[in-house]
């Protein structure tokens, strides 16, 4: 699947293209197929995002895994401050990213 | 230390103000990212991996118990408590808001502190000699003249639009402790024949993907005419410095590739014309910014003796302090490499307390160093045991320094957007395997330093043991390299073969090190065994 | 053409259009001339007292070669017109006057109230350069040179 993905203009946050808006959270992150392009245009526009790009990723059961470690580090948070990240109470999640 | 005068003041109120501008415009949209990110870079500010990232200037790796708490002050208040000093010996934050960006400068101009140039392709923090004004090897203290450089540098309109990024670093010993011989421009002072003080010029090292050592360019400049040379320097490598490609545009490459002796003839051509111009600063600003730079009232009774009868104290003494000019005192090394932990960072409860520490026992003064390590100059040592404690209280007593537990780490990609590779847990894991402290003696002095991409930001090509994380078809994998130093004896670490995962790159230190107890003559250190007997015995252990 | 909100001289803008260096170089008579960013200033020395007008251009606004170029023909006593044309942003007009540009041609308008501030914004400088402002070090010790 493709994921569309950016950073939160005012704050820096990693976000993840919902369909509709963006969110922190991958789980929350829609296919957008091959319109990747066109919305990131229209949002980056609308200062709704910052520097937005398109990503690959597989579906899985608990939802959107980035393809690379570096987007699976930018969707949780770095794995040497896990009490920084998104998961901080979730022991398996240094899995999930790594 | 330097006091800003109201024109200092008043420059870096001006900054807080045009950024402020600056961020409003782009986050109501008047400035698009790629008209914005210049502009953003040249106060520090980048878009990285989790957030924006905030790089403070810490000039020449010196400040004041009052700046260090302001440092601390700004992790609470706008980051998640805790900072990362760097290998330029400046500190970073991790987590900044963009809207937060203006306040943040704001705050740090009431310290006179600013984040100027600490990125963009301009000239950035001058960095130097972290015992300056305390080792008593160094001829005068390089920092005044570091001092009038920051000044030039800063906000020069003809060179802030260069081809990349630009390094300067001033030393003013013949112990290289600022990685001198790999800075675009490097400053020895020096003195000639009639005894004068001035600036020996090496120009064109650096790390990254073609790392090399300056050359010497010129064996003197006198101190009148240190901005005239600079200039020069800086106007040929403008002019002529690539512009087609990223990864050939530093001053390295043109140096390189124009060959020493044409550079230096464009440099003096260039010179001689920059001379009848009086751009040069009079004798009397080197000696204005030099009366900050005096010795603090120095007690000329302090004993000079140390009761080392607490075991832990006498090993920490014996590895983590250096020798002060002044007797009775000694230069405290306060080690940011705790076992297991992450190399650099400091919590804004450390960075308070080594404030206090600073104030109380250092004549208010600290600095950073490019080990990512911090430093009290002038400590008396009568004081050290108090400090020992308080240190070892807050975890920053470990006895590591220039051990291999004192390694050098860049963020990597934990943090980093640069990065194919995380360096941090890399780091953690060998400081495990090597946490004993008698192993550590018994390997001596050995610089680790730990890359997460070839931009080299951890100094791998300088490490006696240096390792460049990479990305190999998708996962981290990381490569060896073997004798390098970023001192006076400055070479560039060798690859050993073929890369390791991170379990392997563990064990491969282990093989390298015990290859080097198993060779080594009387006196050597790791890199002079190795410089002795040569790769080969290091790549049969590693290889078979 | 500059915009005129952006010239900061008494005298009339040229009418000439601005040659290339080349056509420049070939033909004696023209009085302005037209700088590539990669183009070297110092081939026009010998001509500094026939021209009017030079004009820089800033392909994009990070190719900082045009600074150097300014500033190598104010050094050398060139007092026409100097124009940055190009990539020029609102941001960078404070450093290219004080390289010596005394007029704008930027590819974007620039509006003349955040020219203005721009233009204002550091009351006092670090650096000598040609535009002959006093750098702060001259203020502080005034009566002495190098």
């Amino acid at each position: 699947m493709k994921l569309l993905t950016g950073n939160d203009l005012k704050t820096g946050a990693v976000t993840w293209w919902t369909g509709s808006d963006w969110s922190i959270h991958v789980e929350d992150a829609v296919d957008v197929g091959d319109a990747g392009e066109a919305i990131l245009r229209a949002e980056e526009g609308a200062r709704r995002v910052n520097v937005p790009y398109v990503i690959d990723a597989e579906a899985t059961a608990d939802g959107p895994r980035p393809a690379h470690i570096k987007e699976r580090i930018r969707a949780l948070g770095p794995t040497v401050r896990p009490d920084l990240t998104l998961k901080p109470a979730d022991p398996a999640i240094g899995n999930w990213v790594i | 230390m330097y006091q800003y005068d109201q024109y200092d003041q008043a420059m870096v109120d001006a900054r807080v103000a045009e950024f402020r501008d600056q961020t409003e415009r782009r986050i109501k949209g008047e400035l698009t990212e790629d008209q914005f990110k210049p502009l953003r870079l040249m106060n520090g500010l980048y878009l990285q991996l989790h957030a924006y990232m905030l790089r403070v200037a810490i000039p020449y790796g010196t400040l004041s118990s009052a700046q260090m708490r302001m440092l601390a002050h700004i992790a609470r208040k706008y980051d998640k408590d805790y900072g990362h000093f760097t290998t330029r010996q400046n500190i970073q934050y991790n987590w900044i808001k963009l809207e937060d960006a203006p306040d943040i400068l704001a705050d740090l101009a009431t310290v006179e502190m600013h984040a100027i140039q600490t990125s963009g392709n301009c000239i950035r923090n001058i960095s130097s000699d972290q015992f300056a004004g305390a080792a008593a090897d160094e001829i005068a203290d390089p920092r005044p003249w570091a001092e009038l450089l920051r000044q030039w540098s800063s906000f020069h309109p003809e060179f802030s639009y260069l081809p990349r990024k630009f390094k300067i670093a001033v030393i003013a010993s013949d112990e290289d402790r600022a990685a001198m011989r790999l800075h675009d421009i490097g400053i020895q002072l020096v003195h000639n024949d009639a005894g004068e003080l001035g600036a020996k010029f090496f120009v064109g090292g650096g790390m990254g993907r073609t790392p090399m050592v300056a050359p010497e360019i010129r064996d003197f400049v006198p101190a009148d005419e240190l901005i005239h040379y600079a200039e020069a320097c800086l106007r040929v490598y403008n002019r002529y410095g690539r512009r087609d490609n990223k990864y050939k545009a530093r001053i390295k490459i043109l140096v390189h590739e124009l060959g020493k002796d044409e550079y230096i003839r464009q440099v003096e051509e260039e010179f001689a014309h920059m001379r009848t111009l009086g751009l040069n600063p009079p004798v009397e600003e080197l000696a204005r910014i030099s009366a900050y730079f005096t010795d603090p009232a120095f007690d000329a009774s302090a004993p000079d003796t140390v009761d080392l009868s607490d075991p832990d104290f006498r090993i920490w003494v014996e590895q983590n302090t250096h020798a002060h000019k002044q007797p009775g005192y000694a230069i405290v090394n306060i080690s940011l490499k705790p076992v297991g932990g992450i190399p650099g960072d400091a919590s804004s409860g450390q960075i308070d307390l080594m404030a206090d520490l600073a104030e109380t026992y250092s004549f208010d003064e600290l600095r950073v160093t490019h080990a990512q390590n911090i430093v009290l100059p002038h400590v008396r040592k009568a004081d050290l045991y108090a400090i020992w404690q308080k240190l070892d209280e807050a975890g920053l007593a470990a006895a590591n320094l220039d051990l291999i537990g004192d390694m050098i780490a860049c963020p990597g990609l934990d943090y980093c957007s640069l990065a194919n590779a995380r360096s941090i847990p890399v780091a953690q894991k060998i400081s495990q395997r090597f946490a004993d402290q008698q192993r550590q003696k018994e390997l001596g002095e050995l610089k680790l330093k730990i890359s997460g991409c070839i931009n080299a930001c951890g100094h791998h090509h300088a490490g006696h043991i240096g390792i460049l994380g990479v990305d190999r078809k998708g996962t981290e994998n990381y490569q060896l390299l073997l004798g390098g130093s970023g001192a006076e004896d400055v070479s560039l670490g060798k690859i050993t073969g073929p890369g390791f995962d991170e379990d392997g790159i563990v064990d491969a230190i282990e093989k390298v090190t015990s290859i080097y107890l198993e060779s080594r003559e009387e006196g050597e250190r790791f890199v002079d065994t190795y410089r002795r007997i040569g790769m080969d015995p290091f790549k049969e252990a590693l290889y078979g | 053409m500059a915009d005129p909100h952006l010239r900061f001289r008494d005298d009339e803008p040229t009418e000439e259009p601005a040659v290339t260096l080349d056509a420049f170089l070939e033909q004696s008579n023209a009085t302005a001339v037209r700088l590539e960013s990669d183009e070297d200033a110092r081939l026009l020395l010998p001509y500094l007292d026939r021209l009017s007008l030079i004009e820089i251009g800033f392909p994009v606004f990070g190719d900082g070669r045009g600074y150097s170029a300014a500033q190598i023909l104010r050094e050398s006593g060139y007092a026409g017109e100097l124009r940055a044309q190009g990539d020029v942003l609102v941001d960078q007009l404070a450093y290219l006057r004080r390289c010596g540009f005394d007029s704008f041609a930027p590819e974007h308008a620039i509006a003349p109230e955040a020219a203005k501030a721009a233009l204002e914004r550091y009351p006092q400088v670090y650096q000598a350069t040609s535009e002959g402002r006093s750098p702060v070090w001259a203020l502080r010790h005034a009566g002495k040179t190098a």
